[in-house]
């Protein structure tokens, strides 16, 4: 079995807003573990906590918001209770992140060059001709035709794709066990996403490092992730391999996003879930998905349903799940 | 090339203005004879200087002194424009540079510290200064200095020029007003960028707050700062005349307005369009360290 990088047990962030009147658990009780060269998919739709999710877990949070329980376990120790200043050490060497816009997420007046370097520089002390060959290494690897003359150049130069692979190089430099990738291929188009996706893949690999994946694309969690969580209103609803999952899944929520992925040549019109998801600062009693969910009874809606291990491997939190009654998930 | 050929046009439309607005402030032979002179003698002065040709002509001959940058001699002083212009001119950039130093010295750490500690008695602080700074005028603030500084504890000298503290209350008279507005900018530009991604991925990577702070995100507050600044360059130059006149500074602002109150025709249009091409010189050398701090320009020229 292979080594496991990191273990994160019932991780809860939440905001304060107007000065504390509202409570917003944008993150509640997650759980998962991560192993080396293994791909987590993080699923759902906006604003169910994805993103607050990837941040908690290099404690870069926005003001406000807050990590108010569980743990994150990485190499033995909980990073929760580090301190700001060995926090840094952390970022970069051993969780990095690609972030989701490649036209925002470089610095426009610093070179190709320093960027990609700086983290090697920082954490792995690399300087001079060392650093250089490293980021000429780095671009190499993520198919940056000559190198060379790239790396003296600025993000302005270059296409979307191309700065989205220098944001992989970036994320590579201080070879880091872990990389966060928050919808990285999200603001690219088709063709250039199954490339960059390739890349990834061919990557992790290389590396063997660990890659959280988060999208709200099932196709890519399909072709990405051997495991897969599916978040919903801050919560787990749903988490196993993905094979499973796809092929019957054990949550109506996860089968309803199953569903709503367009298939090619279809007539059908397109399914949808209806409604909206809750307001997180004023969750309902019971299961969050109720109002939505179309096999929902009164239980349902006044019993909130924990996550249970459905089959070995297989969680979800629905009190349904047993009963062999989710909706079919067309084939 | 085409840039040279606008600063050419911009300066020939100065001129021709100049020329006009001057003539219009009325007949300077009046104010360089004595009270008692007669009509003769005046006829005579207009004479000499060459105000009894068609407007036409005087216009002409302005023109070619321009294009040989010799504007002729002072009406009153009657030493050469040109002499009189750059003998005033290292006094008249002194004040600026060390009134633009003082801007700059506490616009920019004060916006940065106030971007930092958005909301907190820091920012307080700063935004404080910056309103005061935008809201009193140099010349009350000159007073007020004058006030305390010279008169109740005698520390500084109240005008004239001669040593560094002759120049510490105009610099800080004239550089207040940019300090604030300095500070103004540097922190809402700061706040815009530290919210950005790229600060974000930077603070991802590991990068020392610092650092992040110093080299990810004021290179780009240093893009909009240095237009400002250029902007604030030329504006200071003309709010250096009030400056200039209260503490009694021998630069060009005071030289301006004493030619324009003796009806100087040529020392006027000498110093308006020398001005001129300064802040055109000026303007061409922003655009050059612009270049230098935004890769974006330097590739795409």
């Amino acid at each position: 079995m292979a080594r496991e990088l990191l273990k994160v047990t019932d991780l809860s962030t939440h905001y304060a807003g107007f000065g504390g009147s509202r409570l917003v658990k944008a993150v509640d009780g997650v759980s998962f573990s991560l192993e080396e060269g293994q791909t987590i998919g993080v699923v759902g739709e906006s604003g169910c906590g994805k993103t607050t999710l990837c941040l908690s877990l290099v404690r870069l949070l926005a003001p406000g918001a807050e990590i108010v329980g569980g743990s994150i376990e990485l190499g033995g120790r909980d990073i929760l209770q580090l301190s700001e200043k060995e926090m840094v050490e952390v970022r970069g060497k051993e969780i990095a992140m690609i972030l989701q816009d490649p036209m925002t997420s470089l610095n426009p007046v610093i070179n190709i060059e320093s960027q990609v370097g700086e983290a090697a520089r920082r954490h792995r002390g690399l300087k001079g001709v060392r650093l250089r060959d490293r980021v000429h290494d780095l671009l190499e690897s993520v198919r940056i035709p000559s190198p060379e003359v790239r790396m003296e150049e600025f993000p302005h130069q270059m296409s979307g794709g191309m700065r989205q692979r220098i944001a992989g190089a970036i994320a590579l430099s201080g070879t880091p066990g872990i990389i966060i990738a928050d919808e990285p291929t999200t603001s690219l188009d088709v063709t250039i996403q199954a490339q960059y996706l390739d890349l990834l893949r061919r990557l992790q690999k290389e590396t063997g490092v660990g890659l959280i994946f988060v999208t709200h694309d099932l196709g890519i969690v399909a072709k990405m992730c051997d495991e897969v969580i599916v978040m919903y209103a801050g919560k787990t609803v749903e988490r196993g391999d993905v094979r499973g999952i796809f092929s019957a899944p054990n949550h109506p929520y996860t089968s309803a996003l199953i569903r709503s992925v367009p298939k090619l040549g279809s007539k059908d019109p397109l399914y949808r879930i209806e409604g909206q998801p809750p307001d997180l600062s004023d969750l309902p009693k019971g299961c969050s998905f109720a109002s939505r969910c179309p096999i929902a009874d009164e239980h349902c809606v006044s019993h909130e349903p924990p996550l249970m291990e459905i089959q070995s491997g297989r969680m979800a939190a629905c009190w349904k799940a047993e009963e062999n009654t989710m909706p079919e998930v067309a084939s | 090339m085409r840039r040279l050929l606008y600063s050419f046009i911009t300066l020939f439309v100065l001129a021709t203005t100049i020329f006009g607005l001057v003539r219009l402030t009325g007949d300077p032979a009046i104010l360089l004879t004595p009270e008692g002179a007669t009509e003769l003698e005046r006829i005579q002065i207009r004479e000499d200087l060459g105000l009894n040709e068609t407007l036409l002509s005087q216009f002409g001959r302005f023109i070619s002194e321009v294009a040989t940058l010799d504007f002729g001699t002072s009406f009153h002083l009657g030493q050469s424009v040109t002499d009189v212009y750059f003998d005033r001119l290292p006094n008249s950039i002194l004040l600026v540079t060390v009134a633009m130093a003082f801007a700059l010295a506490l616009g920019i750490p004060a916006g940065i510290i106030s971007a930092i500690y958005n909301g907190r008695w820091m920012d307080f602080a700063a935004k404080s200064l910056a309103l005061t700074g935008m809201s009193i005028p140099g010349f009350v603030m000159a007073l007020t200095m004058m006030f305390f500084f010279s008169v109740k504890f005698s520390w500084l000298p109240t005008f004239g020029i001669g040593t560094w503290k002759h120049l510490v209350m105009p610099g800080i008279a004239l550089g207040w007003y940019f300090a604030a507005s300095t500070l103004r900018l540097v922190r809402s530009t700061m706040l815009d960028v530290l919210s950005s991604d790229y600060v974000k991925l930077a603070r991802l990577k590991g990068v020392k707050e610092r650092r992040v702070v110093m080299r990810h995100a004021f290179a780009n507050v240093l893009i909009p700062l240095i237009s400002l600044t250029g902007v604030n360059f030329v504006v200071m130059i003309n709010a250096a005349t009030i400056v200039e006149v209260i503490f009694v500074w021998p630069g060009l602002g005071s030289l301006l307005l004493e030619a324009v109150g003796e009806r100087d025709f040529p020392l006027v249009q000498g110093i308006v369009v020398m001005s001129g091409t300064l802040i055109i010189i000026t303007n061409f050398l922003i655009d050059i360290v612009y270049a230098w701090v935004d890769p974006r320009i330097r590739l795409t020229r």
